[in-house]
C-alpha cells in the first residue's frame, strides 16, 4: 500500500439551507476543497459519493454533473452514520491500492428537519416502535449511556458535562449549526429526550456538505508543500455478542477499529494531538473514551470531572464542538470529522486551534452498524 | 373459497418470535427462537445460520419463558406521534438466555435509577392496534413482578 496525502479539505457550515438543493451543497463543498488542494476536477480521478438518503439515485453523477462530468468512475456510498467517512476510506483504499493518483471524497445530506427519529415508520402497522422497546437512535444511547451506568456507577451529571464541553468549543467554530454554550443546569433541566440524555445532549440534523482530495504522494507534491498524511483508515462492522442486535452493541466494534487504527499507524492513544469522536448523543462521548484507549476502564466519568478532554486538556476531544453543536447531516458528517482534524494539523483551525497538532483521529459510527476510525498525521 | 366469506378477525403477532397458540388468549403468547446445535447461542426467532459460529443448523426450536430481568433501560420521551410517552424502553435478559427489547410497565417513569437493574419481570401479551384487515396485532410487554 503507497502513503496516501491529503491535499485538499473543506466543507459547508452545517445548518438548514431551505433554498437550496443537497446536489448544490455538495458541490459548493467539492469546489472548494479542489481548490484547497490547487486542482480542478479535470485532476481527479475516482470521485466517491457518500450520502446516506440519495444513494439510491445516483447523487455522486448528479454532483458531476454539476461540477464537471469527466467519465471517471463513480462511486455511490451509503452507511449510516459512517456513509462519509466509509467514502473517504474507499476513495483513500484506492489510491493506496495503486490504482488512482487523485480521489474526491464527497459527504453531503440534507434533512432540513427531520431530526433523528427519521423517518421511522410507526405508521407502519407493524412496528414494533414503542411498543415493543426502542430502535430509535435517542432510546439507543440512552441505553448504551444507561449500560456504562451500571457498570461503572457513572453519573447522568458526567454524561452532561460532555454536553457542556462540547457546547463550549462550539462558541469558536463559525462552522458549527448551534454556537451556544450550556451550562452545566441548563443541560440537566433541558426536556428530556430518552434518558439520560437531554435536549442539549443529542444532536441536531441539518444539511451540510464536506470533501477531501486525497492524492498518492508524488503527486501530491506537484500541489502542495505540505499534505497531511493518512495514517490509518480503518471500517469494522459489528461482530456477534449475545445481546445484538436486541441491544445495539457500539463499543466492540470501536474497539476493534481503534486496535486495528493504532496498529497500522504505529503509534497508540497516548500519541494523538486530539480527537474528533462520534458524539451523536453525549453519553456516546463518554463510552468512546474507553473504546479509543483515551482512558482505562470505568475511568471515563473522571475523565470528564477533570476536563482532560477540553481543548488546552490532556487530550482535546471534539474541539469542532463535535456533532452535539456542529449538528449531524449524516452523510457529511464522516468527511468534516477529517476536514476539522486536517485544518487543525495545519495550524488553521482559529480560535479553536489545539496548539501544536500533530495527530489525529477522526471516528464515526453508525448504527447497524459500521465504524470508521482515520487517524491524520502531519 | 367464496368471496362473501368474511374471514374472522384473527389476532396476530407483531413480530414472528412472538407466538400466539390457537386458543390465545384464553392460553397466553410467549416468545419463540433457536438454538444453535454448534456453539449454544440462542436467538429469537428462525435463522439461516448462526450469527456466531455460522453454523447452519439444524436449529433447536425454543419456547422462552417469560421471566427475566431488567439488563438496561431508558426513559423515552420524545418519539414519533401517536405513541404514548413517556415509556421505559428496555434492555430484558430472559432468564432462557435470550435478551428481548420491550416496554416495562410498573415503574414510576419520573424516577429513572439504579434501582431498577436487575429487576425482575414477567411477560404478558396487549393488542396494540389494528391492521387494515381488522385483525389485533399483539406484542409483547413486560411488567415488574412485586417482591423483588
Ligand atoms: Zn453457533
Amino acid at each position: 500500500m503507497r502513503d496516501v496525502a491529503i491535499v485538499g479539505a473543506n466543507m459547508l457550515k452545517f445548518g438548514r439551507y431551505p433554498d437550496k438543493d443537497v446536489v448544490t451543497l455538495a458541490a459548493e463543498a467539492s469546489i472548494a476543497a479542489m481548490k484547497d488542494a490547487g486542482c480542478t476536477i479535470k485532476d481527479v480521478e475516482l470521485v466517491v459519493s457518500g450520502n446516506l438518503y440519495q444513494s439510491n439515485a445516483m447523487i455522486g453523477q448528479r454532483i458531476m454533473k454539476e461540477i464537471g462530468a469527466t467519465g471517471v468512475p463513480v462511486i455511490n456510498v451509503s452507511n449510516a452514520c459512517a456513509t462519509g467517512s466509509t467514502a473517504f476510506r474507499e476513495a483513500y483504499m484506492s489510491v493506496a491500492s495503486g490504482a488512482y493518483d487523485v480521489a474526491l471524497a464527497i459527504g453531503s445530506e440534507q434533512m432540513g428537519k427531520m431530526g433523528l427519529l427519521g423517518a421511522d415508520g410507526a405508521s407502519r402497522e407493524y412496528s414494533t416502535e414503542g411498543v415493543m422497546g426502542t430502535g430509535l437512535m435517542p432510546g439507543v444511547f440512552g441505553q448504551a449511556g444507561v449500560e456504562h451506568m451500571r457498570k461503572y456507577g457513572t453519573t447522568q451529571e458526567q454524561f452532561a458535562k460532555v454536553a457542556v464541553k462540547n457546547h463550549k468549543h462550539s462558541v469558536n467554530n463559525p462552522y458549527a449549526q448551534y454556537q451556544i454554550e450550556t451550562p452545566l443546569e441548563d443541560v440537566l433541566n433541558a426536556r428530556p429526550i430518552a434518558y439520560p440524555n437531554t435536549l442539549y445532549m443529542c444532536c441536531p440534523t441539518g444539511d451540510g456538505a464536506a470533501a477531501a482530495v486525497l492524492m498518492s504522494a508524488e503527486k501530491a507534491k506537484q500541489f502542495t508543500s505540505k499534505p497531511v498524511w493518512v495514517a490509518a483508515s480503518v471500517l469494522t462492522s459489528d461482530p456477534y455478542t449475545p445481546r445484538n442486535p436486541t441491544m445495539f452493541d457500539i463499543n466492540t466494534l470501536t474497539r476493534n477499529a481503534s486496535k486495528e487504527a493504532y496498529e497500522k499507524a504505529g503509534i497508540g492513544p497516548e500519541d494523538l494531538s486530539q480527537v474528533e469522536l462520534h458524539d451523536c448523543f453525549a453519553t456516546a462521548e463518554l463510552l468512546h473514551y474507553e473504546n479509543l484507549g483515551l482512558c482505562g476502564e470505568g475511568e471515563a466519568g473522571r475523565m470528564i470531572d477533570e476536563g482532560a478532554t477540553y481543548v488546552g486538556g490532556k487530550i482535546p476531544v471534539n474541539a469542532s464542538g463535535g456533532l452535539l453543536s456542529k449538528g449531524h447531516p449524516l452523510g457529511a458528517t464522516g468527511v468534516a470529522n477529517i476536514v476539522e482534524i486536517v485544518w487543525h494539523l495545519r495550524g488553521e483551525a482559529g480560535a479553536r486551534q489545539v496548539e501544536n497538532s500533530k495527530v489525529g483521529l477522526a471516528h464515526v459510527i453508525g448504527l447497524g452498524s459500521a465504524c470508521t476510525i482515520n487517524i491524520i498525521k502531519k | 373459497m367464496t368471496q362473501e366469506a368474511s374471514t374472522p378477525k384473527k389476532s396476530n403477532p407483531i413480530v414472528p418470535f412472538l407466538k400466539l397458540p390457537e386458543n390465545y388468549p384464553d392460553q397466553e403468547g410467549y416468545l419463540w427462537g433457536v438454538k444453535c446445535p454448534q456453539c449454544g447461542a440462542k436467538f429469537l426467532g428462525a435463522r439461516t445460520a448462526c450469527a456466531n459460529c455460522g453454523s447452519t443448523g439444524p436449529f433447536e426450536e425454543q419456547k422462552f419463558g417469560g421471566e427475566g430481568e431488567i439488563y438496561v433501560f431508558s426513559v423515552v420521551h420524545q418519539t414519533v406521534p401517536g405513541l404514548e410517552a413517556p415509556y421505559v424502553a428496555a434492555i430484558i435478559d430472559l432468564d432462557d438466555g435470550v435478551t428481548v427489547r420491550a416496554n416495562v410497565y410498573g415503574l414510576d417513569a419520573t424516577k429513572p435509577g439504579p434501582d431498577w437493574f436487575g429487576k425482575k419481570v414477567k411477560m404478558f401479551t396487549e393488542k396494540v392496534r389494528v391492521d387494515r384487515e381488522g385483525n389485533d396485532i399483539v406484542a409483547a410487554k413486560f411488567r415488574v413482578t412485586n417482591g423483588k
